[in-house]
């Protein structure tokens, strides 16, 4: 089984909060992996780096066994530099491209604060998700010289809609879509990229139980049906429970647990991190 | 199918159009009292490519840029130096060396007759809003990653660069010095004599123009690269994690609209026969971001609309206002030189606070008469995302100007 | 010519077109503070209340002028603020600058009607406007005055800010707008009160500015405004004291940038005018574009992040 994601010794330091602190983590192809923690505890600024929004201060992220993103503390930060295992990456190049590099890679992620694009209809949502993958140039763009991609970009864009079961309401603005819909829609646009591996941020999010398990059904079928791997924040127990394969806990920006979901259960330290401890 | 039909039934519109357009500069000289109506037409359609093109800019892709004004003048000095014919470029630059002494009409002309003479037009059209185009892409290398009001203060600072440049005494076997261009090309002189009749051709030719770029930005819009923009203007963010350079689609969008710009300032330059840096000023900016307001940020028959109401208003309509009479009111005192400029930016203010959306809000005319057909009426709302609360929201989570990525 | 000798003159002139510039500044860095709103407006109340004292003077003694110029400039700015920005409060941000941008738009066209167009003589200030010798060179007392006058404002000022309540208001609301709000700050007096001092200093820089030109046009008001705004933004836009460092920043390059085909030519580094002077303006914009590209935040702003 390949690796489809590695973070090696990953720290992100904003001046002197280290918001993740020596990350190591991998996911297998194939797999659904759960990262939970409490709040704060830097879930989603470890997607920010993996996607590429943040560049992380120190270490190193793999996907499909080649190198994607890489650094070590610099400038200012090497002073200021609290975390470990700087000298690992010192000599080797930064790397250290924009997040629509990262998504042309492979990698698609949804986002916890629904960021769909509002002036737009569902289907465009999903079509403008393409673009990345078109290669017609602007020329032939504006003189429809692609008219057969474009053709093809929406009846795949159709294809995606009928997955998600949106395709009824493909004209209707992205935003007069219910909460649970627009879910679904970012992760149908998540799709659209052509993704290996989808990262989302918590999906059930406002929720209620019943769309809970509908996208908690609807997650296994994403694995199932297209192949992808998943790496996923959620705070629904529930779910994640239900679907991941292995969970990593992150508490403080610190990984504190990793295992299987009956090991994670059991696990005294993931208790006390969420429950806190008692002092005595 | 559908969209086939809907694309003949706006050629032929557009050729219905033109036709009248050809007919009137026929039947109208301009001294009549009716040749107003050619004088803001020709205005009228310079100023609609103008806003138009910002509107590709501030309204589409949301940057806010106010660097209009110089990439228009590149392109009003780009057309004017490369047309003036060799006979009066001596008499043009009274008090410097020419140094470009090249004409595109006169050199195509010698060669290819009346019709050299149209091509080298075309080209030297073509050549101002590359230029434009070049002086866009170096200059958005560094500000595009500024965010809303850097942006616009960085371009605005820009456009006031550009016009010191041109200015500059030194640059003068070029540009002329702080002098204006004249003789060259223009609309006035753009008439075709066969046999005995002449046809004039001087609010054709700057329609046609503004048509045939206009067009071109409205492929652009519903294009992929136009999709790009948008996602850009409602959510960078997201469509950044969705595989599109915001950088490239921001320099994109940019340089497009600034070749707009500047084929925007050739024909500006062709419609008042002259040419001068010191007209383009902020102020001109200022007031092409007013039509498009005028007209909704958003939409591009909205800009169209506005570049046009403002010109007709401005300069025909309201003309009274200066003159002592309007409306059958004569009151000297009162309707004297400017007051129409008051009464006219009294009216914008009014627009821009009470109806924000402006004339078209973010619809397109065949939008808004497909939903007349569907509801029954001009008159029933359809319920829709306000463009306007997005650029909101948008700009809002935008607030650090200072670039996109967290270094350490 | 000795260097010293050639280079006073300007260091002198440019010295008080930078007070006059941080006096207008300050209105701008405050506007944006509270509501992050270029208020591109602010140029033309300066050229506004040239205009004022201009009418005023005509008709009234100086010491009446004076006063009823600065009532008049404050009154307008509460206004346009009342009427021009307080309707969009929740309007988004693009509204506002384009409000503003159509407020410059009416006032200048308001000022070229009842102006007629022509250029106004803005009316001589008897011992300010007098002439006076300084290291050899002849100026007026005006540029002597102007920063000491202005520095002795911004001491008030900010001490203002940082002593009284309506000051602590306004740092509250700066620092974060929504929670002042909910915490029982009356936003809009607060933001009237800024408006009102930014008006009063762009008054008393009015005074201090025309009085060393001949002329004012309706568009007199929009270069000195813009550039006190990029002196503003070179400061770290928010920050008094970073505008007015800013301010005088600006205001010595350019009046260094006006005399440098005089300097390099008495030195004799160049032989012939270079015509350096046609970018006395456009050298300030240079001087925005390094500072937003290397510094955004300006010398002295604070750094702001993003959340994702």
């Amino acid at each position: 089984m390949r690796k489809a994601l590695e973070l090696k010794n990953v720290t992100m330091q904003f001046g002197g909060v280290v918001a993740v602190d020596n990350l190591s983590m991998e996911v297998n192809e194939g797999e659904i992996v759960a990262l939970i923690g409490p709040n704060g505890a830097g879930k989603t600024t470890a997607f920010n780096v993996i996607t590429g929004v943040y560049e992380p201060t120190n270490g190193e992220i793999d996907f499909f066994e080649k190198t994607i993103v890489r650094n070590h503390p610099q400038g200012k930060m090497k002073k200021m530099y609290k975390g470990e295992c700087a000298e690992y990456y010192v000599n080797q190049p930064v790397l250290a491209p924009t997040p629509d590099k990262i998504t042309l890679r492979g990698m698609a992620r949804t986002f916890q604060n629904i960021r769909l694009w509002k002036t737009q209809t569902v289907f465009n949502n999903v079509l403008i998700a393409m673009h990345g993958h078109s290669t017609a140039n602007v020329f032939s763009a504006i003189f429809r010289g692609n008219a057969n991609e474009e053709a093809a970009q929406r009846l795949k864009v159709e294809k995606i809609l009928d997955t998600v079961g949106l395709l009824d309401v493909k004209d209707e603005l992205a935003t007069s879509l219910p909460y649970g819909k627009q879910r679904r829609l970012e992760i149908a646009r998540a799709l659209a990229t052509d993704p290996e591996m989808l990262l989302l941020d918590e999906p059930a999010a406002g929720m209620n139980p019943q769309e809970t398990l509908e996208l908690t059904e609807f997650i296994g079928s994403i694995r199932r049906d297209l192949k992808k791997t998943i790496l996923l924040i959620e705070h629904h127990m529930d779910l994640v429970m239900d679907i991941s394969d292995r969970i990593y806990v992150l508490d403080f920006g610190k990984l504190i647990a990793n295992g299987t979901p009956e090991e994670i259960q059991k696990n005294q330290g993931v208790i006390d991190a969420y429950l806190g401890v008692a002092e005595d | 199918m559908k969209k086939t039909k809907q694309n003949y039934t706006a050629l032929i519109a557009v050729l219905i159009f033109m036709s009248v357009i050809f007919v009137l500069d026929q039947l109208i000289k301009p001294t009549d009292s009716l040749g107003m109506l050619l004088t803001v037409l020709q205005k009228g359609s310079v100023y609609a490519l103008a806003a138009v093109s910002m509107n590709l800019l501030n309204g589409f892709t949301g940057l806010f840029s106010l660097g209009h004004a110089g990439f228009m003048l590149i392109g009003a000095y780009t057309y004017a130096i490369f047309t003036i014919p060799s006979v009066e470029r001596d008499n043009v630059y009274q008090y410097f060396d020419a140094a470009i002494r090249f004409s595109f009409p006169e050199t195509f002309s010698q060669a290819l007759g009346p019709f050299g003479t149209v091509l080298g037009v075309a080209v030297a059209v073509i050549l101002a809003g590359l230029i434009a185009t070049l002086f866009a892409y170096l200059i958005g290398l560094p500000v595009l990653k500024l965010k809303s009001d850097y942006l616009a203060i960085a371009t605005l600072g820009f456009a006031e660069i550009i016009r010191a440049i041109f200015q500059w005494e030194k640059l003068g076997p070029i540009t002329n010095g702080s002098n204006l261009l004249k003789s060259f090309v223009r609309t006035s002189t753009m008439q075709l004599t066969i046999g005995s009749v002449t046809l004039s051709f001087s609010t054709f030719v700057p329609v046609l123009i503004a048509v045939i770029c206009i067009t071109i930005i409205v492929l652009l819009v519903n294009s992929t690269y136009g999709r790009a923009f948008k996602a850009v203007r409602d959510d960078e963010v997201a469509a950044e994690a969705m595989g599109i350079n915001l950088a490239h689609t921001k320099q994109l969008s940019f340089c497009i609209s600034s070749f707009f710009a500047g084929i925007a300032g050739a024909m500006m330059a062709m419609v008042l026969s002259i040419a001068q840096a010191s007209n383009f000023k902020v102020s001109m900016t200022y007031e092409i971001l007013l039509m498009v307001v005028l007209g909704g940020i958003g939409s591009i028959t909205g800009s169209v609309i506005g570049a046009l109401l403002f010109i007709f208003a401005s300069e025909w309509w309201l003309r009274g206002l200066d003159s002592g009479t309007f409306l059958g009111i004569n009151a000297p005192n009162v309707f004297r030189n400017g007051f129409r400029l008051v009464v006219f930016s009294v009216i914008i203010m009014i627009v821009v606070l009470f109806f924000s959306k402006g004339i078209m809000g973010d619809r397109e005319l065949p939008d808004l008469i497909r939903s007349w057909k569907k509801n029954g009426g001009p008159f029933r709302k359809k319920n829709r995302e306000n463009l306007h609360n997005v650029l909101d929201s948008a700009q809002d989570e935008s607030e650090d100007h200072s670039g996109r990525r967290a270094k350490s | 010519m000795n260097f010293f000798d050639t280079v006073i003159p300007y260091l002198l002139s440019g010295i008080s077109v930078g007070g006059q510039y941080a006096l207008i500044a300050i209105g701008y860095t405050m506007v944006y503070g509270i509501l992050r709103l270029i208020n591109f407006a602010h140029g033309d109340v300066f050229m506004v209340s040239g205009l004022v004292m201009i009418y005023l003077a005509a008709s009234t003694p100086l010491y009446v002028a004076i006063p009823v110029t600065i009532i008049v400039t404050v009154a307008l700015g509460f206004t346009i603020e009342r009427v021009a920005y307080k309707p969009l409060r929740t309007a988004p941000r693009m509204s506002l600058m384009i409000s503003a941008i159509g407020v410059s738009y009416l006032i200048q066209n308001l000022a070229l009607y009842i102006t007629g167009g022509l250029n106004k003589n803005y009316p001589e200030i008897p011992w300010i406007s007098d002439k006076i010798s300084i290291f050899g060179t002849t100026t007026t007392r005006v540029t002597l005055i102007t920063p000491f006058l202005t520095l002795a404002l911004v001491l008030i000022l900010v001490w203002l800010i940082n002593h009284t309540k309506i000051g602590m208001a306004m740092r509250a609301v700066s620092k974060d707008f929504e929670t002042s709000q909910l915490m029982g700050i009356k936003i809009n007096n607060v933001i009237s009160a800024t408006f009102v001092i930014g008006s009063f200093l762009a008054s008393i820089g009015s005074i201090l500015y025309f009085t060393n030109y001949p002329g004012l046009v309706p568009t007199s008001g929009s270069m000195p405004g813009l550039k006190a705004f990029v002196a503003a933004v070179f400061g770290g836009i928010g920050s008094i004291p970073g505008a007015v460092i800013g301010a005088f920043i600006i205001g010595i390059c350019e009046s260094l940038i006006k005399g440098l085909d005089t300097i390099l030519v008495s030195q004799g580094i160049i032989a012939d005018p270079v015509g350096f002077a046609t970018f006395s303006d456009a050298f300030t914009f240079v001087l925005l574009i390094i500072i937003l590209v290397f510094k955004p935040t300006g010398l002295f702003g604070e750094k702001q992040t993003d959340k994702v």
